[in-house]
């Protein structure tokens, strides 16, 4: 496990002047993935709120090679970066002995406008590493619903309204998506856990083949929260087990810590109110006529977090 | 005169296509298969699995990732080649302009195909002309001999440090992909050696260092930035004038081409059939001008003053050529196998009539859609439309300017 001195002495290769909103989630997951990095690296990155803050010309945020095209070629960027390094080594034209691919894309660009290319890269099995920062929503276009998006959540498509309350539909299971993909490495990760996600990043980067890290990455504009509870709603999202963490490892299930510290105790498990009422996106679900969600959603999380525990193998002693 | 070793092979134009993609030293190809580009895709296939090439082979699932795949593979450093027709074209449209744009020198391969609706397999050139302005060099071949022999040109056109501006090379569907043809090719080692490996101009990164313009972890750039109106119209503005290095570029490849294999395609931007005296001629693009060629020796030889101008870089245009050509004809018939609904003619026609407005002489030129969907173009009609040529220089004037030939109205 990385230490906070030896990420602290590593240089910053995304680097501050980028123009983030203040409490961006996203931007600390990438400053936290550029601190795992292990060497000589490649990123792609597909359209959305990443790019858009980290590169508007002349200026950069990177320190590294950086690419992007379009908003759902994240992965086959990768594809075409990996098959680029692959030949030119094998024909003595790459000067480094391993370089390494990065993808990174928000919701938008991996549930839904990106999975064909994220799929078709996958099966291919290019090798390089896919993080999906997931910020719920169509952020850079202003708040839009995604397959990301969650249950009751209000967005600008998915708006409040007096007859239908926010969006409709669960979230994707996309990193379920992504082991039934049988590829090496898939693991679901917090930037609230920094030591937690960076150890993902360097497991990502050291499997052959490809690798697919789901980082929740709260957003205080769209979800509309004061800017100051990014941590600690990354961290609740964890608590209350609406986004357990856990690996995937050549079809192996494993519960990470913080979420089996939580399957150990079920007493510490938070109800999911704590949660939604910290987050104006989901404000009309505590009015009376639409607080039946509530319980929904509670029995939803109950339902999908049984399920992965039995999937890891943990049994809960009842107390 | 040749002066590199040659032999024939029977090869229709897809295999002509993958053939020269095989002896280019090609580092990666990223493609789909579709109807009727399908040939290259597989004989690539077979090469690879063969272990005749040393390609890095993605076999992706869509041509939106073929482009994608290809775009940032040249731009890290390879020579990169992909194909498609139709609505693959149009699936990759919007990456046609972002390679264009990211400056990625990609060479693609189009075996030119109907678009839908109604589906349609067959010839016509209406995929190729939705990319007209997308920023990429568009090279026409009129066989399979010219699609062989432009793959090859097209590497070192596309990758030249001062161009680095992706290339098409546009054959006929079905009337070249899937006809056979004696092919004289080249040898493996000579074309290698004629394509050379990639050479990567310098630019100015964020510290302003010069660094080689790659992906590249030791030095690193950031490509495909946000560009907002400060900036996104300079950057237009440069691609314009990169392809402005093109006529210099093809013209030198076209010519070190012809040294070594004693081909050539005219001047390599236009072929020029019988115009010297000519006072009617046609225009058109690909395989037509083989069979209009047939009709022009046929009308010569009763002493009628025809010819044929086939253009072979509909990008960038060949302004000077064609005013040099048709300064002084009294009559012109552009021939477009696509067309621009709702518009005034096909667009083959609005760039020639729109060169030739600048003219002393102002010529009549009119226009004939023909062939769409992979309709045959017989003599009966091209010798129709020379009649039709004739009565207008006899006349000096144009009874309908657009017409369709071929058609059951």
């Amino acid at each position: 496990m990385v230490t906070i001195k030896e990420l602290a002495e590593k240089p910053e290769l995304f680097t501050s002047g980028h123009r983030a909103c203040a409490g961006c989630g996203p931007a600390v997951a990438l400053r936290l993935i550029m601190k795992a990095l292990r060497g000589p690296t490649i990123v792609t990155n597909a359209t959305g709120c990443m790019e858009v803050v980290s590169t508007i010309y002349p200026y950069t945020s990177w320190k590294i090679p950086w690419v992007h095209t379009a908003f759902e070629t994240a992965a086959a960027n990768a594809s075409g970066i990996e098959a680029a390094l692959k030949a030119l080594k094998r024909k003595n034209r790459l000067k480094h002995e391993h370089v390494d691919v990065i993808a990174l894309a928000g919701d938008g660009g991996t549930y839904d406008i990106g999975i064909q290319a994220l799929s078709g890269a996958a099966e291919r099995g290019h090798d390089f590493l896919y993080v999906l920062y997931d910020n719920e929503a169509y952020m850079n276009t202003g708040i839009q619903r995604s397959g990301g998006t969650p249950y009751g959540a209000s967005t600008t498509t998915s708006p409040a309204g007096t007859v239908i309350p926010g969006k409709v539909q669960y979230k994707k299971p996309i990193a379920e998506i992504m082991v039934a993909h049988e590829i090496p490495y898939v693991a679901t990760a917090s930037i609230g856990y920094w030591q937690d996600m960076v150890t993902k990043v360097q497991k990502g980067l050291a499997a052959e083949g490809p690798a697919f890290l789901h980082v929740f990455a709260p957003c205080p504009r769209g979800w509309r929260y004061d800017t100051s509870k990014t941590i600690e709603i990354a961290r609740l999202a964890v608590e209350t087990c609406i986004f357990p963490l856990w690996e995937n490892v050549n079809g192996e299930y494993i519960l990470s810590p913080q979420s089996k510290g939580v399957a150990l105790k079920p007493e510490r498990k938070k109800p999911v109110t704590e949660y939604l009422k910290m987050q104006r996106r989901f404000a009309h679900l505590f009015n009376p006529k639409f607080q039946q969600m509530l319980g929904e959603i509670q029995e939803d999380i109950d339902k999908r977090w049984n399920k992965l525990l039995k999937k890891c193998n943990v049994t809960i002693t009842k107390v | 005169m040749a002066t590199v070793q040659q032999k024939t092979l029977p090869l229709n134009g897809d295999e002509a296509v993958a053939y020269a993609a095989k002896q280019s030293d090609v580092d990666v190809v990223a493609a789909y298969p579709i109807t009727p580009q399908t040939i290259i895709v597989e004989k690539f296939s077979e090469y690879v699995n063969n272990g005749e090439v040393d390609t890095e082979f993605v076999c992706v699932e869509s041509e939106h990732s073929a482009i994608a795949a290809c775009l940032t593979a040249a731009l890290t450093g390879a020579r990169t080649f992909t194909a498609t027709a139709s609505a693959g074209l149009a699936l990759m449209h919007e990456m046609v302009y972002v390679t264009a744009g990211c400056r990625a020198p990609v060479v693609m391969a189009v075996t030119n195909r109907a678009l839908s609706a109604p589906i349609n397999i067959h010839c016509d050139h209406s995929d190729a002309m939705a990319e007209r302005d997308s920023g990429w060099i568009q090279i026409w071949a009129e066989n399979s001999q010219e699609a062989y022999d432009s793959v090859i040109q097209a590497f070192r056109i596309a990758e030249h440090p001062d161009l680095l501006t992706p290339v098409m090379v546009n054959l006929d569907g079905f009337f070249l992909s899937h006809t056979l043809e004696n092919v004289k090719v080249s040898r493996d080692d000579d074309v290698k050696k004629f394509v050379g490996t990639r050479k990567f101009p310098s630019v100015i990164d964020a510290e302003g260092k010069r660094v080689p313009f790659k992906l590249d972890p030791d030095n690193p750039l950031t490509m495909g930035p946000l560009d907002l109106p400060d900036y996104y119209f300079e950057h237009k503005r440069q691609q314009e004038e990169a392809i402005r290095f093109a006529p210099k570029i093809i013209k030198e490849v076209h010519d070190e081409y012809a040294r070594l294999t004693g081909r050539r395609y005219g001047n390599g931007f236009v072929d020029a059939y019988r115009l010297e005296d000519a006072e009617i001629a046609t225009v058109c693009l690909g395989s037509a001008a083989g069979t209009t060629k047939t009709v022009v020796d046929q009308l010569r030889a009763k002493g009628i003053r025809a010819g044929v101008l086939r253009i072979r870089t509909l990008r960038p245009l060949p302004v000077e050529d064609i005013v040099k050509n048709f300064g002084n004809m009294k009559a012109i018939a552009v021939m477009d196998r696509s067309n621009s609904v709702g518009g005034h003619g096909g667009p083959l026609f609005h760039e020639i009539r729109h060169v030739l407005y600048d003219t002393q002489a102002h010529p009549n030129v009119v226009n004939y859609i023909y062939g769409l969907g992979g309709r045959d173009m017989p003599q009966s009609i091209i010798l129709q439309i020379y009649k039709d040529l004739q009565e207008i220089a006899t006349a000096g004037k144009v009874k309908k300017v657009v017409q369709f030939a071929g058609v059951r109205e």
